[in-house]
């Protein structure tokens, strides 16, 4: 292909400054973490580590992590059973108003998270006289994690064609051993990418949970909003977030051993 | 197990609805009714007095929403920050990604897919708490940064929600447009250069049509996204509201005048959605 040098360059230049700007911000993160300073103050004048050996004690932070990793797990789960049966369905049946579903996975993660929260909580806490806890977090994480964990099994089942599941029906397996020793095993990684994302997406997510949790349950989102504003407990925030950053590299890690279906690890194909 | 399994084999319409009950019944009923009843009490009215809400079918929250100058203020404000944040974020992410498709060696095609994807995973809050520290007026990193060369920070209100907004979906937008132009074949270009046309000319008339699915997959992200955002707002924002902030506020005093305004991001998306389905683009999401 013809590019010539300039526009390379320029190119370049561009992806550069892109880069820049995605990166500067998350370093700051990093660097003020170990700032010694316990109001904000920019350049730091000196560094500490007396920070993160405080937040790893604080019990605040550690029970808001137990809350985000409890909810993801289950809200990931349901996700997983419904996603991928709706995406059987979907790719292997004809029904009614298949062309609809495509849509209505999407809608919960296209509405804006605010009215998905207060519909929930109106439904839970009005109409259903439920009482806000871990079970109607998990409701609405669930329902957004559903679509990532569709799409990843819907790529995965175009491409995996029928032909393997019916060579071992005709060599004599029942569609229990077809699922366990074909179907699933070729499935696995779609699935766990899919997981991956559910689970990342629970672990961020702050405004369903807003409306979802109710005073007794702070996930480490709802910790972080509510501390963000009380000046003594800075230095705190600043680890967790600067923590948060360096997590983020673990799924890239993971995803990029798992190759999934799109270089994107499933989130766009 | 055998019988169950002889069973659903001969049965494929058994074996659709058992895949299907669960998922339906969770969208459906759970989901949309929660979303069909919250648009019903956009409906009704609050007592003044207990706070209760009141069940009788009027349309004066409408009437309130669209006579009350301030309201129309803030779906004009929403709006017009929501199309920025598209706006930027795909001038942005264009060359980043051609440059990323069509440009990089494969080696390091991975490396910097793999350097747009890491900042997605990280924390929300905390990209947007990067950013109070970078915009913080007087001693912020911006002013630090940029200070020495004329320029200082933006400060919290609307700009500041712009760039924290963009910042927040780039990489959304990076995506789609970097997988719409690896599936783009190199040889149209080629094509397009043998036959006189310009890298520019090329791009306007070649690239940009055929990336055009994926520039609305992106907005999907972009748009709506910003336009229920009321957590930046609050961060970032100074005193200035958002949609979303306005549905938050009322939430916990006017349930149906709350219920009211979802009314409007929720029209928007289902519009655009509709308009998008049309593109092709929710089957490149």
């Amino acid at each position: 292909m013809t590019i010539s040098r300039n526009a390379r360059l320029l190119l370049a230049s561009l992806l550069g400054v892109g880069l820049a700007f995605i990166y500067i911000p998350l370093t700051v993160v990093v660097i003020n973490s170990f700032n010694s300073s316990r109001t904000f103050s920019w350049p730091p004048q000196e560094f500490t580590t007396k920070w993160w050996t405080m937040a790893l004690d604080n019990t605040g932070v550690r029970e808001a992590l137990k809350w985000s990793i409890l909810a993801g797990l289950l809200a990931t789960a349901i996700a997983l059973v419904l996603g991928s049966s709706l995406a059987f369905a979907v790719s292997r049946y004809n029904f009614f108003g298949k062309e609809v579903i495509s849509l209505l996975v999407v809608l919960p993660i296209s509405l804006p998270g605010v009215v998905t929260g207060i519909a929930l909580n109106n439904a839970f806490t009005k109409q259903l006289g439920m009482s806000t806890g871990l079970l109607t977090v998990v409701i609405g994480h669930a329902t957004f994690c559903i679509v990532v964990v569709y799409n990843n099994a819907v790529a995965r089942l175009r491409r995996m064609g029928t032909s393997l599941q019916e060579a071992s029906m005709d060599l004599g397996a029942n569609g229990f051993t077809t699922f366990r020793l074909i179907t699933l095993p070729n499935m696995a990684s779609a699935l766990l990418a899919g997981g991956l994302l559910a689970f990342g997406l629970s672990f961020d997510e702050i405004v369903v949970t807003t409306f979802t949790a109710g005073p007794g349950i702070e996930t480490l989102p709802i910790w972080i909003y509510n501390n963000l504003f009380r000046p003594n407990q800075t230095p705190i925030v600043n680890v967790v977030a600067a923590t948060l950053v360096f997590i983020s590299i673990v799924p890239i890690y993971l995803s990029q051993r798992l190759s999934s279906d799109s270089s994107s690890g499933g989130r766009f194909s | 197990m055998q019988s169950i399994a002889n069973t659903m084999h001969k049965k494929p319409k058994l074996r659709l609805v058992a895949l299907l009950t669960a998922p339906i019944l969770w969208l459906v009923v759970a989901y949309l009714g929660a979303l069909a009843t919250l648009l019903v009490t956009a409906f009704f009215t609050i007592d003044s007095f207990t706070g209760n809400v009141v069940q009788t079918f009027n349309l004066g929250n409408f009437q309130d929403m669209f006579t009350d100058a301030a309201y129309k203020n803030v779906v004009l404000r929403t709006l017009g920050i929501a199309i920025s944040v598209t706006v930027i974020c795909t001038i942005l992410a264009i060359p980043m990604a051609f440059y990323m498709a069509k440009i990089a060696k494969p080696k390091s095609q991975k490396i910097l897919v793999a350097l747009i994807l890491t900042p997605l995973w990280a924390s929300y809050l905390v990209k947007i708490y990067a950013w109070r520290t970078m915009l913080e007026p007087g001693n912020g990193v911006l002013d630090w940064l940029l200070g020495p060369i004329g320029f200082n920070s933006p400060g919290f209100g609307g700009p500041a929600i712009i760039i924290g907004l963009s910042y927040l979906w780039l990489p959304y937008m990076i995506l789609p447009i970097y997988a719409g132009l690896e599936r783009l074949p190199n040889n149209l270009l080629d094509a397009s250069g043998d036959l006189g046309a310009h890298n520019w000319y090329t791009f306007r008339r070649v690239v940009l049509p055929l990336i055009f699915p994926s520039l609305v997959a992106g907005s999907m992200f972009t748009f709506s996204l910003s336009l229920g955002d009321y957590i930046t707002a609050t961060i970032i924002g100074g005193k200035l509201q958002m949609l979303g902030n306005v549905v938050y506020q009322n939430f916990s005093i006017n349930l149906p005048f709350a219920a009211t305004i979802a009314t409007i991001p929720v029209t928007i998306m289902a519009i655009y959605l509709w308009m998008v389905r049309r593109t092709g683009a929710l089957a490149s999401l």
